[in-house]
This record gives structure tokens, sequence and C-alpha cells, in this order.
């Protein structure tokens, strides 16, 4: 499998008026992200998941570093507007804020935006939008007003808009914030049959430490760096790390950990509750203890 | 605050003024006014009449809808009405005191214009804006003026604000309301005080209305520009605008209006309107 992602020492800051405001939102942050896989970006709020998104979609450019997205050094200093317009064809996200990514008024129309701008023939536009609103639950909505939606419901709008442009790589930014947990549910559904079934590169910025199960590899960050990253069972059999970072781990990583901590001779690593409880009972069949 | 029907008008509905291509409405709605104009006489006057009564019958559009829609322009109407019964001079005296002399004409006259103004207002909303949703109106527009991009004129990106513009006002009417709601709990008075007052608790409203605009429309760049949009080349649609024999037949059916009532004026006679 090829890397669609590289990015070695990559640092970016935003620029204030005064040297004073001047925010280095990233430094020196160095990760690859092969073709196919399902990543997790996990990290407290301002570590700096949103400014890296954007480098990764080439909204900003990095300061210094290098990044290389599918084969192309966007970092190289020459890069032009057309090789940029190609990575992006390739490579989308959905951005935090709903709101300001809703181009058109009708729900169907803008799911059609992008797709319209790729110069796709109107049946197959068509056909891709009717499937994206489906796949985030909003078909009965293609003909409504887009401003009058709930917050959550243009949250799975702005999703329909980024799966009807069927790109190899797809960022969201904490796309499931907004949506209750049946819907957020459904939403991680289709993002998981994406990646497993249609082999998207996807890599997804949560809070919500349970999406990280689904992934491959999980990158936590903490003011502007990697602090940690490795599949979810080594990055959660660490949890004193992640405590660091100002997050947690699940609940159930949490109590074995703590079990581990009390003397229990348990394993760590992400599990659903019964496995957790089998691997509890387990563990104290082993010790001989009564129950 | 219910938007769409203040601002697109739009009513629901699957008549065949609703289905006809847009672009042939607009063309529609232009040959219509001209049309009105064309109306001099009372009998040109009654076949137009009845021709707009045909029309919001076929939309299925609810008479009190229209004439809600007339409510705006009521007092223009009072007002060019009155200023034509004192101003009209005729033959036929109906009552005369002091400079003031008011003549049969001059109502028959005043009449005539408040029915154009009617004709004008109720036609031009039933043929495009109630049975036109904003956003095939704008594409209607984009695609009937599209020659014009050959010469230069930013036919697509005219259209494209139109459409930012009708996605947008909705949400920042909401956000004015929220900003306002909070200048209250903090004990600002919209509705009390001199005119002076009252401005100046605008103030505190329109200066973080224009800063978020000014952030989203930054962030809604962005966003366009990460949904590979790059101008209006090379751009297809989800909806194919297809004019069938209908819709050419609907804008021949206007022309012809304006011939007939040409020939109405010329042929029969009954009081003309002045101007
Ligand atoms: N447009 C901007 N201008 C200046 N500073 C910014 C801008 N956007 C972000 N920052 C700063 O950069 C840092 C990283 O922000 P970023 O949005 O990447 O965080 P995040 O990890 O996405 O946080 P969250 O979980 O809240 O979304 C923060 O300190 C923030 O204040
Ligand atoms: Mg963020």
């Amino acid at each position: 499998m090829s890397k669609i992602i590289k990015a070695e020492n990559v640092s970016f800051a935003y620029e204030g008026d005064t040297p004073e405001e001047r925010v280095e939102a990233l430094k020196n942050v160095s990760f690859e992200i092969e073709e196919g896989t399902f990543t997790v970006i996990l990290g407290r709020n301002g570590s700096g998941k949103s400014t890296l998104a954007k480098l990764l979609c080439m909204v900003n450019l990095p300061d210094s570093g290098r990044l290389v997205i599918d084969g192309v050094d966007v970092t190289r200093g020459d890069v032009t507007e057309d090789e940029i317009y190609d990575l992006r064809r390739e490579i989308g996200m959905v951005f935090q804020n709903p709101d300001n990514q809703i181009v058109a008024t009708i729900v169907e129309d803008d799911v059609a935006f992008g797709p319209e701008n790729l110069g796709i023939e109107p049946a197959e536009i068509r056909r891709r939008v009717d499937e994206a609103l489906s796949a985030v639950g909003m078909s009965e909505y293609a003909r409504h007003s887009a401003s009058r939606l709930s917050g959550g419901q243009k949250q799975r709008v702005a999703i329909a808009g980024a799966l009807a442009m069927k790109r190899r790589c797809i960022i969201f930014d904490e796309s499931t914030a907004m949506l209750d947990p049946l819907g957020r549910r459904e939403v991680m559904k289709s993002i998981v049959r994406l990646n497993r079934e249609e082999g998207i590169t996807v890599i997804l910025i949560t809070h919500y430490m349970n999406e990280a199960s689904f992934a491959d590899r999980v990158i936590v960050m903490e003011d502007g760096g990697v602090v940690t990253e490795g599949t979810p069972d080594e990055v959660f059999s660490r949890p004193e790390e992640m405590f660091a970072a100002g997050l947690e781990v699940p609940q159930t990583t949490e109590l074995l950990w703590r079990l581990r901590k009390a003397g229990l001779d348990v394993p760590l690593g992400t599990c659903t509750p019964s496995e957790c409880a089998a691997i509890i009972k387990d563990a104290l069949g082993k010790r001989g203890d009564a129950v | 605050m219910n938007f769409d029907v203040a601002f697109g008008q739009y009513c629901e509905g699957t008549s065949l003024l609703h289905r006809l291509d847009p672009r042939a409405k607009i063309l529609m709605s232009l040959f219509y006014i001209v049309d009105v104009f064309l109306a001099k006489n009372v009998f040109a006057f009654a076949v137009l009449t009845a021709f707009v009564v045909f029309l919001i019958a076929l939309s299925g559009i609810n008479m009190k809808i229209i004439l809600r829609g007339l409510k705006p322009v009521l007092f223009i109407m009072i007002f060019t009405a009155v200023i034509n019964i004192f101003w009209y001079s005729g033959e036929t005296v109906l009552v005369s005191f002091w400079i003031i002399t008011i003549y049969l004409e001059g109502i028959y006259n005043a009449l005539l214009i408040v029915l154009r103004v009617v004709l004008l207002i109720a036609g031009t909303s039933v043929i495009l804006t109630y049975t036109t949703t904003p956003l095939s109106l704008t594409d209607g527009l984009e695609r009937l003026l599209s020659p014009l991009a050959k010469i230069k004129v930013p036919v697509h990106e005219f259209a494209l604000m139109m459409t930012i513009a009708l996605r947008f006002i909705p949400t920042l009417i909401e956000e004015t309301g929220k900003i306002m709601d909070a200048q209250k709990a903090r004990g600002a008075a919209f509705t009390e005080g001199s005119l002076v007052k009252r401005v100046k608790a605008l103030i505190p409203v329109l200066v973080p209305l224009f800063a978020s605009s000014f952030r989203r429309a930054d962030e809604l760049a962005t966003a366009m520009e990460c949904r590979c949009y790059r101008g209006g080349k090379g751009r297809t649609r989800m909806h194919v605008l297809k004019a069938t024999p209908v819709d050419v037949l609907a804008v021949l059916v206007i022309i012809l209006l304006g011939v007939a009532l040409v020939l109405i004026n010329n042929f029969t006679g009954g009081f003309a309107i002045g101007w």
C-alpha cells in the first residue's frame, strides 16, 4: 500500500496583527497515513487538530517542513494551482461548522454542488446525491430549505456533500459532534462502511473515545504536536499518556487499567462492555478468589 | 420569521405554471409587463383582467395570497388615484367647488391606473415569483443570460452571488435576532427612547453582525474551494433545464396577447386611459 499523506516536521503558525498574537498551532508534526486506512485524531480543544486538517486539505500550506499528499510535495514552493485542484479531487474534508459550508438553499442542490464542480454527468450526479443523502439518513429532506435544518441535520448534509464527491480520502473534523447518539451511530456506520467496503482513506477528528475503536490507527495531539500514536489497543493501554494529554480512555479500558493498578492481572486494550466483563471474570477466576 | 414567504414568495404547487421552464417564465413576465402597458381602453383592460384571473385559477394559488401581495403598494395606488381624480380634466363635470373640479373621466382614469398596477403585480407574481423557486429563478436567469458571458459579463458569478445571498439571508436574520436578544439581556432598549437613542442601540448589533458575516464569507470561500469550486468553467448541473414546445407556446401566448390588446385598442371605442 502507498502512503497517501506524508508529513515531516510540519509547522504552522497563525499570524496575528502583532508578534504577541502569533499562534504556533502546529510544531514539528510528523506522521504518515497509508492509503485505505482509518485514522482517528484525538486531542483537547486548541491542540491543533483542525489546523492540521486544513493543512491536509491545502487550505493553508505549512510554514516549514515537508508535506507530501498523494505523491505531490505541496511544500515544494513551485506547486501550481492546477496541481492543488487535482489533489482536491482526491482528498476533501467536512468542516467543523456545518453552517458555513452549505452553499445552496435546497438540501439536494447543496449536495450536488461538489459533483457539479467536477463536471460530472447530470444523471450520475442525481444518483450520487440520492445515494449520499440516504447514507446520512436525510433522503426525506432532499427538497427542504437548508437554513431551516437543525445543527445535526446540517452536519449530515455537509457529510453527504463530501460523500457525493467520491474522493479517495475524506477528513471529518468533528463532523458527528452535533448528532444525537442514534444519528452518530448511523453516520459512523456509513463512515466505517466507506472505509471497509469502498477502501476510502478516512481521517476522523473526534472527542468520542468509542469512535476511536473503529480506527486502524490513533494519533493523539497535544499543544500542536503528536504525543502518542498507534493502534487503539496500543494507545489506550497507556492511559497515563492519554490523561496527560487531557483526554479520557474508553470506560472499559479505564476500568481494566484501574484494576491492573490495583494488582489484578488483566490485559489492557479496547473492548466492549461484555468482553470486559468476561476478561474480569477470567482474571478473578485465575486468582482463585471467590467471586 | 418565515423568510421564504417574505422574500422568495414561492408557493408550493404542481400546476402548469409551476412546471414551466424558468427561462420561459422570465420571458413571459417581461412580455407581460409590455402587454400591461399596451392595454389602453376599457375593453383591452377587460381582456387583460380576464387573462390574469385565468392565470391565477390555473396556478391554483389562493386569491388571498395574491391580495396580500398587493398590500405593500396600497398606499401608492391610493395616492396616484387621488392625484388623478383632482388633476384630470375631461368633459363631464361631477363636482365643482372653489378651485377644484372633479370630472367623471378623472375617476375612470384613476380606476384604470389602479387596475393597471394591480394587474402588473398580480400578473408577474403569478407568472414568476409565486410559481418559481428562487433557485430555479437564478438558474433560469443564468442560462438565459449565458450568451452575455461571451462578452465577459460575469453571468455565472452573478447567479452564484444570488444563490449564496438567498442561502444566507435567513441565517443572517436569525443571527441578528440572536444578537439583539443577547443585547436585550444586557439591558439594551431597541424600542424605547428617542430616535437617536434607538439608532445608537443598534450599533452593538451591527458591529458583531458584520464581524461574523466576514468570518462566514471567509469560511464559505474556503469550503467552496475544498469542494473543488473554480468558477463556472467545466461545471455541470444536476438539474438540466429542457424547454418543451409547451414553454415556447406559453411565451407565444403572452406575445399574442399584446397583439390582441393593440387591435382591441384600435378597433373598439370606450374610455381610454390617459397615460
Ligand atoms: N484562524 C485562526 N487565527 C488565529 N489563531 C487560530 C485560528 N484558528 C485556530 N487558531 C489557534 O490555533 C490553535 C489550534 O486551533 P485548532 O482549531 O487547530 O484546534 P482544535 O484542536 O481543532 O480544537 P477543537 O477541538 O476546539 O476544534 C488554537 O490555539 C487556536 O486559538
Ligand atoms: Mg477543531
